[in-house]
């Protein structure tokens, strides 16, 4: 297969977030997708708060936006893409995300093998400079090929 | 200022499980239960159609196994501790060991160790066979703020 008969980045971002249930209940956006990388965004919102006394959004609501993300950069990496399932996720949380503040996160497929793809992403709440939360995660490719 | 050590402890006197809930908007969000077994505390989540990552089969979505791992952490810390602080979690990390289907999930807590500052805790995530786990969670977490930890160290000083 050539390059340009790839399926466009976008295209299956935008697929595989608009079949997630969750994700759009939760408020997951796609900004963007390239090859191997995915950018999303999820604005502020109450039943988010995972610490009523300082409004802080709930850690678990960082590692579904990395999970999702992460997941999505590792299809678009695959060519053709392919459906992956979580194998494991680890977040690192560098500082608590400003209440109020939409969380922003981005996501890379930095290697691929013939089972397995690795993604690392940053998350941010509006100032790329300073993260607030790591995720490292690793994907195990299942070889059902994804056609939007 | 909400009081934390005041509302568990009243809450657990009354067994009042859905009060502990309700202190926590996002857990109440995924319809997080829980309860005291023979074994010690026990969450569980009610499969929801809202929870659902992947329709074709359906599975949970993996950040829907993570989050209520991490809160299962949370809420056992604070049942379990004297602490007037939720505790902060530091970093976290989750094995996905195999698909969460369209049954109840459920999860159990053991701190493996809490010091002053910082407890390490792990979460097993099952369906209908505990012997066959769904998810293994992993995490720390600060218990005190550093306004507390400052006053602490000052006064030791």
């Amino acid at each position: 297969m050539t390059a340009d008969q790839h399926p466009d980045p976008v295209a299956v971002a935008r697929y595989f977030f608009d079949m997630l249930p969750h994700g759009c209940r939760l408020g997951i956006e796609l900004v963007g997708a390239s090859h191997a990388r995915v950018q999303a965004r999820l604005p502020y919102r109450r039943d988010l708060v995972g610490d009523p006394g300082s409004g802080h959004v709930h850690g678990g609501v960082l590692t579904t936006l990395i999970d999702q993300a992460s997941g999505v950069a590792a299809v678009v990496a695959i060519q053709p893409p392919e459906a992956v399932a979580t194998l494991d996720l680890r977040v690192d949380h560098l500082r608590a995300a400003r209440p109020g503040e939409a969380l922003y996160c981005s996501a890379e497929c930095y290697r691929v093998t013939r089972n397995v793809a690795f993604v690392r992403c940053t998350a941010h709440d509006g100032d790329e400079e300073h993260p607030i939360a790591v995720g490292m995660g690793s994907f195990m490719r299942t070889g059902r090929q994804v056609v939007p | 200022m909400i009081d934390f050590l005041r509302l568990i402890s009243a809450a657990r006197a009354r067994q009042d499980y859905a009060a502990v809930v309700r202190l926590f908007p996002h857990a109440e969000f995924l319809g997080v239960e829980f309860g005291e077994e023979d074994e010690g505390l026990v969450f569980r989540l009610p499969f929801s159609d809202n929870n659902v990552g992947n329709r074709s089969l359906p599975a949970l979505h993996g950040g829907v196994i993570g989050a209520f791992a991490e809160h299962a952490a949370i809420i056992h810390l604070l049942w379990h501790m004297e602490s007037a602080v939720v505790p902060r979690v530091v970093d976290f990390s989750i094995d996905y060991l195999r698909p969460g289907r369209a049954h109840t999930l459920y999860a159990a807590c053991r701190v493996l160790r809490q010091g002053q500052r910082v407890a390490n805790a792990s979460v097993e995530c099952w369906q209908q066979d505990r012997s066959r786990g769904i998810a293994m969670a992993r995490g720390h977490f600060l218990l005190t703020r550093e306004a507390d930890l400052n006053r602490r160290l000052s006064r030791s000083g």
